[in-house]
């Protein structure tokens, strides 16, 4: 079997039997990243001598027992968000794009400390804002399943790379979809968990009450394999969460037995394409033939999450990423004559047309006059978004419905109208208004080839239940992959 | 007849927290340092760093509320106060808007006038920023973060006072509790103390309050004073001239002795405050609330009607021992030590006032130990040293803090108490002035001063002058 298709757990496996050595796959993986990445743009940054370096010291690390972890000596990619100390990290901004961190963000630490071996960073929507990977200022990244099409965003770059086995697993972040979308888009599975489950220290904010990183793999085993070595309390971020449950790996198993699944209604009513809505559900009875139970429900607020969202995550924006002023760090507009001028040239000329967009909605919603009517309603909308999901988990032990109304779009399609880009994140974002944990795995393709992702919603601190349901799935469903797919056909 | 004017004047006054460690970070708050050695990601607003509270600044903040008798916030929350500016690294600065910590409290104040309750509208904590230097000559600004992040408290009054002399009185009442309770050494000449002076006027006996100004940069209590009597006098010329007052700010230049405009309300900034999502919200609990209240020192007032208690010492030796934390300290560990309370208050009264008066220091500053006072004392009742011996000790211990009696074996300073010796001096002495034994028979009283002076040079000081004075008129 190719080194590549090996699974990250599978790889990390093969390694410690010493049936394959840490070079050797990280050779393979930077072979195919030669052979296909000018096709596919998953990187922003490579470094293959940092990982070739890493490979040595991580085998000597496994070599003398030092390092056991499942995940010793596999490769992988950290989307360009993520503080990594020496190596850029841009956020696929024109403003970062000469930023050299001094320090490692807490997540990467822990992969590092499993004996990761870092290829590099992935491309993404430029800091997070956009659903297609097309906001990046570095160009777009294609969808490996048909390169006309987007990957999905933010974490586009990181999802691109595990579909075509430019890595065996990938670090994203998810603010309102960003990792289950491209998820669901490149045919791979992500996951963002519990709000506080993994620490943010390190991950260069978007919007922080709704941002979280997870994991993206080819499998269900990865991402719990993966999301276990992530998670953890973090004193630097107060905002992380002491949860003694992260045994991730403790739940793959294949049982849905008496497992109660609620259905939303108003997932599958209007703007949904037809074969979404038929893979999904085709998805839903596969539960039930293994003894889940569904049931169709109401879920209430459905419409109001989209404004809820881009009101908080633009506001908490607006204030992010006021730091970028080209003072301390990054790009700095040339020959200006006075401070004011200097930031705004700095500004004008380092951000995108997105992300200004989103700082002048954030600003907007924040300024004295407009507070209460905007910022504070939908801190109340929110909570009230998180009263409607209590209830629904007062009766079932997770939601299922797809990821996103879509398919991959065509490139090109989306940043012309933006409102229908934002509408394309209705299934997902209400998930990080609610701090919830969400999963989204793929469920087969359209009638034009490209994947249908299967989401997953879970309660608070129940990403176990998540696991077990999706691993029960996959375990029907058989591999999924491009290759599978291609051959199946 | 000319109008009479009422000042109306709210202070708010910033104060530095005694923190060693910043208020979201690890970082040092010593003085100091070369710039932008005691900074970390989290302030220097790095890409990704997240703030995380300083517990022992809730506390202070907290205790400074309990000393001014504010309702302390149960829930509470940090907000971001948005603006550019390069001292600010984030660019938005970390405070307390919504949910503040402490809220409607007051302090009493005397004055020649009487006893006066001052109202405290909040008190909120927010981080300091860093500092900026202007290079003229490379034409360039530099910025040094090893300030940013340090704990301030902001307390803000409400508009209850109505002269300089109230206004001194409330800033010094609030000196000494905070002092006392060791949140803050509260220097004003250093900063660790500014105060922002919101003044207007009105006619006397009208209800409403006239337009305000805010009055920044005042970093002592005189320039506070001037300050506050050129802007009355600015305003009330304002308002007999038909022009009116402006709202505005306004930035004191304390050597010309005016004031200008900085920023008038048009140009008021709008903050976009809202709660950092980065934060968790402030829960303080029965059990904390319960543990600073046990743990609030014992203040001025009560301290002084425990001194005119327990000490036989003059009432205005008591308000200047206890004016100073750090010289109320030294009395009580000194008399603790064994001292007598009237010597120790002496040593306190003259020497250190004397010394600190000469070298311009600030009684936070005193640096002697009591251990080093109670010896000192001791070695004088012990007639080891004779006073002015002392006090060239005394001159040596404020400054470095020396061991008396190691200090005194060292130099040879040691009373010499061999009185044979003595006598032997004195009796040359006496020889040597025929002009002053005469003059001391002839009934001249102060001619024994002169014979005394001149044993003490001749035994270099050693010596007690008492029993010389008794040897001197025993032999003559």
């Amino acid at each position: 079997m190719d080194l590549l298709h090996y699974t990250a757990t599978e790889l990390g496996e093969k390694i410690k039997a010493k049936e394959v050595s840490v070079k050797e796959a990280t050779e393979a993986v930077l072979d195919r990243i030669g052979e296909t990445e000018e096709q596919y743009h998953c990187y922003v940054t490579l470094d293959k001598e940092g990982a070739l370096k890493k490979a040595e010291e991580v085998q000597k690390g496994i070599d003398d027992g030092t390092l056991t972890s499942p995940l010793a000596g596999v490769p992988v990619a950290i989307k360009d968000n993520m503080c990594t100390e020496g190596m850029l990290t841009t956020c696929s901004s024109k403003i970062l794009g000469n930023f050299v961190p001094t320090y490692t963000s807490e997540a990467v630490k822990k992969l590092e400390a499993a004996g990761a071996v870092i290829l590099g960073k992935t491309n993404m929507d430029e800091f997070a804002m956009g659903s297609t990977t097309e906001t990046s200022a570095f160009g777009p990244t294609k969808n490996p399943w048909n390169t006309e099409h987007v990957p999905g965003g933010s974490s586009g770059g990181s999802a691109a790379a595990v579909a075509a086995e430019e890595c065996y697993y990938a670090l994203g972040s998810d603010t309102g979809g960003s990792i289950r979308q491209p998820a669901s888009y490149c045919g791979v599975v992500g996951m963002k968990p519990t709000y506080g489950t993994v620490s943010r220290y390190g991950l260069i904010a978007y919007g922080s009450s709704l941002d979280q990183i997870g994991p993206l793999g080819k499998d269900v085993r990865d991402i719990a394999t993966v999301l276990e070595a992530i998670a953890g309390h973090d004193s630097k971020d107060s905002t992380s969460i002491e949860r003694k449950d992260t045994d991730f790996t403790s739940a793959l198993i294949d049982d849905v037995k008496g497992m109660k699944i609620g259905i939303p209604r108003d997932y599958f009513a209007k703007g949904i394409d037809a074969d979404v809505k038929d893979r999904v559900l085709a998805a839903s009875k596969v539960l039930e033939e293994k003894g889940a139970i569904l049931e169709e429900f109401d879920l209430p607020l459905v419409e109001y999450a989209i404004p809820t969202y881009y009101t908080i995550a633009d506001a908490e924006a607006s204030s992010n990423l006021e730091r970028f002023d080209g003072v301390k760090y990054g790009f700095r507009a040339e020959d200006c004559e006075e401070l004011h001028q200097m930031y705004k040239r700095s500004r004008s000329q380092g951000f995108g047309p997105e992300v200004k967009r989103r700082i002048m909605l954030g600003s907007f919603v924040l300024s004295s006059g407009y507070y209460d009517a905007y910022y504070l309603k939908a801190l109340k909308v929110k909570a009230l978004i998180k009263k409607g999901f209590d209830e629904a988990f007062s009766k079932y032990d997770m939601i299922l419905g797809p990821c996103a109304p879509t398919t991959a779009p065509r490139l090109g399609e989306s940043l012309s109208d933006p409102m229908k880009m934002y509408l394309g994140d209705i299934y997902t974002i209400s998930v990080n208004l609610a701090g919830l944990p969400g999963i989204s795995l793929p469920c087969g393709t359209d009638a034009n080839g490209l994947p249908v992702g299967l989401q997953l919603i879970g309660n608070i601190f129940e990403e176990k239940k998540l696991i077990k349901a999706a691993y029960a799935y996959e375990q029907a469903r058989g591999a999924f992959s491009i290759d599978s797919v291609k051959e199946a056909h | 007849m000319a109008k009479e004017y009422e000042t109306v004047i709210g202070l708010e006054v910033h104060v530095e927290l005694a923190t060693k460690t910043k208020i979201f970070c690890g970082c040092s708050t010593a003085f100091g340092g070369d710039p932008n050695t005691h900074t970390c990601p989290v302030c220097t607003g790095m890409p990704g760093s997240l703030p995380v509270l300083n517990k022992q600044v809730l506390e202070y903040a907290i205790a400074v509320g309990l000393a001014t008798n504010c309702d302390i916030t149960r829930y509470g929350k940090f907000d971001r106060k948005n603006y550019f500016y390069p001292d600010n690294p984030q660019n938005y600065q970390i405070s307390q808007l919504y949910l503040p910590i402490c809220r409607n409290g007051y302090v009493e104040i005397e004055t020649e006038t009487g006893t006066k309750k001052v109202g405290i509208h909040e008190i909120h904590m927010e981080e300091d920023a860093g500092k900026l230097i202007h290079d003229e000559w490379e034409d360039a600004s530099l910025v040094d973060y090893n300030r940013s992040g340090v704990p301030l408290i902001e307390i803000v009054s409400e508009p209850d006072m109505r002269s300089a002399e109230e206004v001194n009185a409330y800033l010094d009442k609030l000196r000494l509790l905070i002092q006392y309770l060791g949140a803050s050494d509260c220097k004003l000449q250093e900063g660790s103390m500014r105060a922002d002076v919101n003044l207007s006027v009105r006619e006397k006996g009208a209800t409403e309050f006239g337009t305000r100004t805010e009055m920044k940069n005042l970093n002592s209590f005189r320039a506070i004073t001037h300050a506050i009597e050129g802007e009355r006098e600015r305003q009330i010329a304002l308002i007999e001239d038909g022009i009116g007052v402006t709202q505005e700010t306004r930035r004191w230049d304390d050597t010309k002795g005016e004031s200008y405009a900085m920023r008038s309300k048009e140009d008021a900034q709008d903050y976009r405050y809202f709660p950092d999502p980065d934060l968790v919200p402030i829960v303080v609990s029965d059990e904390l609330l319960e543990s600073i209240r046990k743990k609030q020192p014992e203040f001025r007032t009560e301290k002084m009607a425990r001194y005119k208690e327990e000490y036989d010492i003059p009432e205005y030796d008591i308000e200047i021992i206890t004016n100073s934390k750090r010289m109320a300290d030294i009395f009580e560990e000194t008399v603790a030590l064994g001292a007598q309370p009237k010597k120790v208050s002496n040593w306190l009264m003259v020497e250190t006032l004397r010394l600190l008066k000469e070298k311009e220091m600030d009684p936070a500053d005193l640096r002697f130990s009591p251990e080093h006072l109670a010896k000192l004392i001791e070695l004088t009742e012990k007639k080891e040293i004779n006073s002015s011996v002392a006090k060239e000790v005394f001159e040596v211990m404020f400054d470095e803090d020396v061991d008396p009696q190691a200090y005194v074996e060292e130099k040879g300073l040691k009373a010499v108490n061999d009185e044979g010796a003595l006598r032997k001096t004195i009796e040359e002495v006496i020889a040597n002035n025929p002009q002053a034994v005469e003059d001391f028979h002839n009934g001249k009283e102060k001619a024994i001063g002169a014979l005394v002076g001149q044993t003490m040079k001749a035994m270099k000081g050693k010596c007690d002058p008492a029993q010389v004075n008794s040897i001197i008129r025993e032999l003559l």
